[in-house]
């Protein structure tokens, strides 16, 4: 990586070059948090331009609802089928970990289709996929979704709480504390919506986006374009991902999703309730939803002591700025979600301090 | 209600990971109640003084799915593994002693593959297998087999320590990471990857010697590299020789499809687990000829200099990246756990 780092360096030079003023620019997506603070790429930007992380981890934002009935499920005695950052991430009755290990049956998949064979080899028992994650993992679970409904399988759910980005964007650039004044945009959400999707946002907020890859140029290079757009003042979205992005999206991916879901209003950890920020199950698969199959208590409400998760997620707090970080909550003993999920943008600073 | 959060109540799989969690249970929950054991609990062998002489003495038990993986099964793992335990305190290895716990079901075809594939690993290791029991438990009380084996060896005249390391030291690590975990991952997920991935399983003791008598005393440490793979063995020894170290992330080899899986499960190579990986801390003088001895055998020939041993910020693994920043490298938590997108 020896020409990238020439080029990182080129970046970095032409970005102090640009004089940028004073700036935030909040990276939506959890991989880029986790791909800035990997690299130590803040220390290669002039001091003025400041990168925090935003609500794009979909562990982080999962809401105590959620987590809740998440948790009864499992205790019910069906077996949970979940990526694997749901395991650790602490609702009001404990982890999904936690009920692993009084006898709850937790299947780590590396796939959605995976939960298929599940519950075709375990007949007498209930299996749910949990559909989580935004527009990236949304097109898997509903084509998992249309193939369990064709296979006819009884025993199989879903437990839908998938969101999706650009809503939440807009509360956050509408929101004066958050003060951001620009978005690095996430690069494996614009592969599915395109880069059109974001042109809402330009234009009614004036925030420059522009969308990044995740190698250290590419998002050096996206924050480049952002500062040139903050310097001239004249706000777009750049496509700086174009090698995987385009301005349509995917139309295979993005009918797959219109085909099991439709949007919802959705509660996002720390946020709140986002007007149209979800998705729920459409109705030609409502005999797929785990939310009508389970019998729920209402979610367990709990305080939760100085964990500033919901500020760290709005960009109006960095994870050093909470009193529990390092000293009470750490990876091993997470106390909110952005502690927990590798994607969290507690646990990449915290995995990946850095050093000058 | 309790803290929800609390993981202190029951023990979980990341109890087992051999990160942060692991440690903190080791020395609260065991070290405590086993007094007089603590000295030596952190090294990969203890040291004991018998009328004959010293010996090395470790024990290990093997868990693994599935029980035959591409580049290995739990049957060789189980010698391997264990030999190198040895081997990481400069000994000779001798003896094991071998337990089988059998989950009723178990296919006989099977248990026959894997003792098998054990005495043909113990046969190339010059190691006797000089006592062993078996146990069968009810169907759904097992994962299939566990296995069990302690070992004795002969120390030599040097005996390495993960104490020992000291700053000036150059950090030696005999090939590419993370091979066995990522093998081993996609064989039990059947993830359908096309890639060559092998389990690095190997027998360390004789690239040790080897070490040992291009370097001799300048083989400071040496640390064999399993759970919790290359970030959790230097932590280790940061922590308990009281150094700083100092890595090259541009140095470490990684296989390219080990990466690319890595890449695509959101894992790091530098906490998956290896079972054929050492890392040695050699001082400076001594580096080019225990580099040139690896080079020289089988298990060592993508032997490489990774990093530093440096005498500020003791206990802490630091990296400076591909493009020049500096970031640290932390003891992993607990379980490995694939991420959403």
């Amino acid at each position: 990586m020896v020409g990238a780092a020439d080029r990182c360096r080129e970046l970095a030079e032409a970005i102090a070059q640009a004089a940028p003023p004073p700036m935030t620019i909040m990276e939506v997506c959890g991989t880029h948090s986790h791909a800035i603070a990997r690299y130590g790429l803040s220390q290669l930007l002039p001091p003025q331009v400041r990168l925090v992380s935003g609500p794009g981890c979909p562990v982080c934002v999962t809401a105590d609802e959620d987590l809740d009935a998440i948790v009864q499920i499992a205790r019910q005695g069906a077996i949970i089928a979940t990526f694997g950052d749901m395991v650790r991430v602490a609702g009001p009755r404990g982890s999904l970990a936690d009920a692993r290990a009084i006898g709850a049956q937790v299947q780590v998949l590396y796939s959605p289709m995976q939960s298929l064979q599940l519950a075709e080899s375990n007949p007498e028992r209930q299996v749910v996929l949990l559909g989580i994650g935004f527009e990236t993992t949304t097109p898997a679970i509903a084509v998992t979704m249309a193939e369990a409904a064709a296979r006819d399988l009884g025993n199989f759910s879903v437990y839908c709480a998938h969101k999706i980005i650009p809503p939440a964007m807009a509360v956050l650039a509408a929101d004066p504390e958050c003060g951001i004044d620009a978005f690095l945009c996430p690069g494996h959400v614009s592969t599915i919506i395109g880069s059109r999707a974001y042109e809402p946002l330009v234009r009614q907020f004036g925030t420059p986006c522009a969308i990044g890859g995740f190698a250290p140029t590419e998002i050096l290079e996206a924050v480049y374009a952002l500062v040139l757009q903050v310097t001239s003042g004249q706000p777009r979205v750049d496509n700086c991902y174009s090698r995987a992005v385009q301005p349509e999206g995917n139309p295979t991916a993005l009918a797959a999703i219109a085909d099991a879901f439709e949007p919802a209003d959705a509660l996002w950890r720390g946020v709140g309730l986002i007007p149209e920020s979800g998705l729920q199950i459409a109705d030609r698969y409502a005999h797929l939803d785990a939310r009508s199959r389970f019998e729920l208590e209402p979610a367990l409400q709990r305080p939760i002591d100085g964990c500033l998760c919901g500020q760290v997620l709005q960009g109006k707090a960095v994870p050093t700025d909470c009193p529990a970080f390092g000293t009470t909550c750490t990876p091993q003993s997470p106390i909110g979600p952005c502690m927990v999920s590798s994607e969290g943008s507690c646990a990449a600073v915290y995995r990946y301090q850095t050093v000058r | 209600m309790s803290s929800p959060h609390d993981s202190s109540h029951t023990i979980s799989l990341g109890h087992g990971s051999g990160g942060a969690m692991m440690q903190q249970l080791i020395a609260e929950e065991l070290l405590p109640a086993l007094s007089g054991q603590s000295a030596e609990a952190l090294e990969d062998a203890a040291i004991v003084e018998l009328a004959g002489g010293r010996l090395a003495f470790t024990t290990d038990s093997y868990v693994v799915q599935p029980l035959l993986f591409p580049g290995g099964d739990i049957g060789s793992l189980a010698v391997h593994g264990t030999v190198n335990d040895l081997a990481m305190r400069g000994a000779v290895p001798r003896f094991l002693s071998v337990g089988l716990i059998i989950e009723e079901g178990l296919p006989v075809d099977t248990l026959r593959r894997v003792v098998a594939s054990m005495g043909c690993a113990a046969d190339k290791c010059g190691v006797t297998i000089a006592c062993g029991d078996t146990k069968v438990v009810e169907h759904g009380k097992g994962d299939g087999l566990f296995i069990n084996t302690s070992g004795l060896g002969e120390c030599g005249p040097h005996v390495p320590s993960v104490t020992a390391a000291q700053p000036g030291d150059v950090l030696i690590v005999n090939g590419t990471l993370g091979d066995h975990g990522i093998a081993v991952m996609v064989a039990r997920e059947q993830l359908e990857i096309s890639a060559d991935l092998r389990s690095d399983s190997a027998p360390l003791h004789e690239l040790v010697a080897a070490m040992l008598q291009a370097g001799g005393d300048a083989v400071h440490c040496l640390r064999d590299l399993t759970r919790g793979g290359m970030a959790a063995g230097l932590n280790e020894i940061a922590t308990s020789s009281a150094v700083g170290m100092m890595l090259e992330s541009s140095a470490i080899p990684v296989r390219p499809d080990v990466a690319g899986v890595c890449e695509i499960l959101g894992l790091s190579p530098y906490v998956v687990a290896n079972e054929g990986k050492l890392v040695a801390a050699v001082a400076a003088d001594q580096a080019d000829s225990v580099l040139q001895a690896m080079h020289a055998h089988p298990y060592g020939q993508d032997a490489a200099i990774i990093g530093q041993v440096v005498s500020d910020q003791p206990g802490l693994v630091r990296l400076r990246t591909a493009i020049g920043t500096t970031r640290v490298l932390e003891l992993p938590a607990g379980e490995l756990l694939p991420r959403i997108c």
